[in-house]
């Protein structure tokens, strides 16, 4: 295969293959001894739109199946989901990007599955929380039926074709089609007793997102009565207005990303929503770390100047972030000074979440965690999977395992 | 110090690159312009295979006099690019294009008439 370099210049390359891409991440997961390491992997990602065929056929309303059909048929010149422009790729120089299309899989087992196993096994993740990509813009749509419709449509898919076929490796926190608050609860009631549903997730790339509306409490109270979690999953969106002054992509991806959590959990702290619905387990994700000292800093200020604007507060905002659970990934590995602080302001033993983010062009490996050179063992081993085995009750894979969450005080029965 | 074969030189063309093994050594070997350069495979960020992925001119952005910016383009250094996130090194060095100091191990290549062999 070639890829297009400088120049209309071809470069030749092997055609894609994950498990030779990644063989020096086996060559460290053999290194580290991660067999016997429980690691979880919360946030990765497949291409659900290579599945479009299998899952716009179970949209509800007929009319607006017809429309997704019929655009995405050949010739069709609709389009079901909101882009953002944007370069994850790089021109190509992240070649499993080009190259994706070239990997060979057996046609008898969904693809996502079988290359699931290979970067999975590679990275030594023992499960991964399976989330979409395209749909990450679902709430760009203009239509909030056509969003109930296509977060609908994957959670049947997720749930009756995928993950059945993940062996369950694989688990999911399903998407919530947040801007229709009827929908996002009657989603959770429909799907949330379905094997291999961990939680839900909102993605938080939206023009607009109360979280603190009171449209969304019965869903809030749903999903803490199931004992499920709750999570954000943010990204870039270099359309927003907010970020049109970027010129560079680069600039709308760092700040995007952190920009729609920083926003989100600024409205869930402040309006209380960790007082009223304590024992639910709120994830936020892939918006690496570097900006929650930043928010606990500027939220614990204004809080001791303006108690009488979030009066549910009993503890400074701070508190109430060291609650919740933050992924991993991009872990800014930066100045270590700054990222031990950071991991002591968040209590990051007991609420980082590893994540991969693989296949996407950031991703990190599990060693990103295990070499830092200020974690203990015990916080190596939360942070990589005890926290989320937790979590989400899922069981060691083998013996070594399962006394490693022992010996740390996290093994809980599955 | 081994010697490893890594072909022919008449049949390692400008562009062309190689991977050999020499116990735990991994490394890449190029040629470009007519030189072979050769590097760890193993890249500075997260251990990826730094030598396998694409090679690509490396772009500078042109300013005028007063400052002003002519936009980004492509220079004639060449670069190679980790294909697991993106670290650029430079052809010539090694060296990550952004921060000098972070540098691919770099191995000699030795030919011998028409024999290219790297020595680890
Ligand atoms: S491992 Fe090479 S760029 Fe990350």
């Amino acid at each position: 295969m070639d890829l297009i370099s400088d120049r209309g210049r071809r470069v030749q390359v092997e055609e894609l293959n994950t498990t030779k891409l990644l063989a020096h991440a086996a060559k460290q997961t053999r290194d580290r001894k991660f067999d016997d390491v429980l690691i979880v992997d919360v946030d990765a990602h497949h291409y659900e739109n290579e599945n479009f065929g299998e899952i716009l056929p179970f949209m509800e309303n007929e009319v607006l199946k017809q429309l997704a059909l019929a655009a995405r048929s050949k010739g069709g010149r609709g389009s079901v989901l909101p882009s953002v422009p944007g370069y994850q790729d790089m021109g190509g120089r992240v070649t499993r990007y080009p190259l994706r299309s070239s990997e060979k899989t057996d046609p008898s087992r969904l693809r996502d599955a079988q290359l699931g196993e290979r970067w999975m096994d590679a990275l030594g993740v023992d499960y991964s929380c399976l989330f979409p990509t395209g749909l990450l813009n679902v709430g760009l749509h203009p239509q909030k039926e056509m969003e109930f419709e296509l977060c609908w449509a994957y959670n049947r898919w997720v749930t009756e074709v995928a993950l059945p076929q993940t062996n369950g490796r694989m688990f999911t926190q399903l998407c919530l089609p947040f801007g229709d608050p009827e929908g996002t609860l009657r989603c959770v009631e429909t799907f949330g007793h379905r094997k291999g549903v961990g939680g839900w997730m909102v993605t938080t790339v939206r023009p607009k997102m109360p979280v603190y509306d009171n449209a969304y409490m019965k869903t809030y109270r749903a999903i803490e009565e199931r004992g499920q979690t709750l999570a954000f999953h943010s990204g870039p969106s270099w359309g927003d207005h907010t970020f049109q002054s970027c010129n560079r992509f680069i600039s709308a991806h760092a700040l995007g990303f952190s920009w729609y959590n920083i926003l989100h959990l600024t409205n869930w702290v402040v309006n209380g929503m960790n007082e009223r619905f304590p024992k639910l387990p709120v994830l936020w994700i892939e918006a690496g770390l570097a900006w929650i000292p930043f928010v606990m800093q500027r939220l614990d200020h204004e809080f001791m100047l303006r108690p009488s604007e979030c009066p549910l507060l009993k503890r400074k905002p701070s508190e109430y972030m060291r609650e919740m659970f933050y992924s991993s990934q991009p872990m800014e590995i930066q100045d270590m000074d700054a990222l031990e602080c950071t991991f002591r302001m968040i209590d990051a033993e007991n609420s980082l979440l590893y994540a991969s983010d693989y296949p996407h062009w950031d991703f990190d490996l599990p060693s990103t965690i295990w070499d830092l050179p200020f974690l203990n063992d015990r916080a190596r081993h939360n942070i990589l999977g005890g926290t989320a085995h937790k979590l989400f009750k899922l069981p060691p894979r083998n013996e070594a395992q399962k006394q490693n969450l022992i010996k740390y005080g996290n093994y809980v029965e599955c | 110090m081994a010697e490893q074969f890594v072909g022919k030189a008449s049949e390692f063309k400008d562009g062309d690159r190689q991977i050999v093994r020499i116990g735990e050594h991994e490394i890449g070997i190029f040629r470009h312009e007519g030189e072979f350069y050769a590097y760890s495979n193993f890249c500075l960020h997260q251990g990826g295979p730094a030598c396998e992925g694409l090679t690509i001119a490396r772009v500078e952005e042109r300013l005028r006099p007063d400052k002003t910016s002519m936009g980004l383009h492509f220079t004639n250094d060449m670069n190679f690019v980790c294909p697991w996130h993106g670290y650029e090194y430079d052809m010539k060095t090694g060296e990550h294009v952004s921060n000098r100091k972070l540098k691919l191990r770099k191995y000699e290549v030795i030919t011998k008439g028409n024999d290219v062999y790297v020595v680890a």
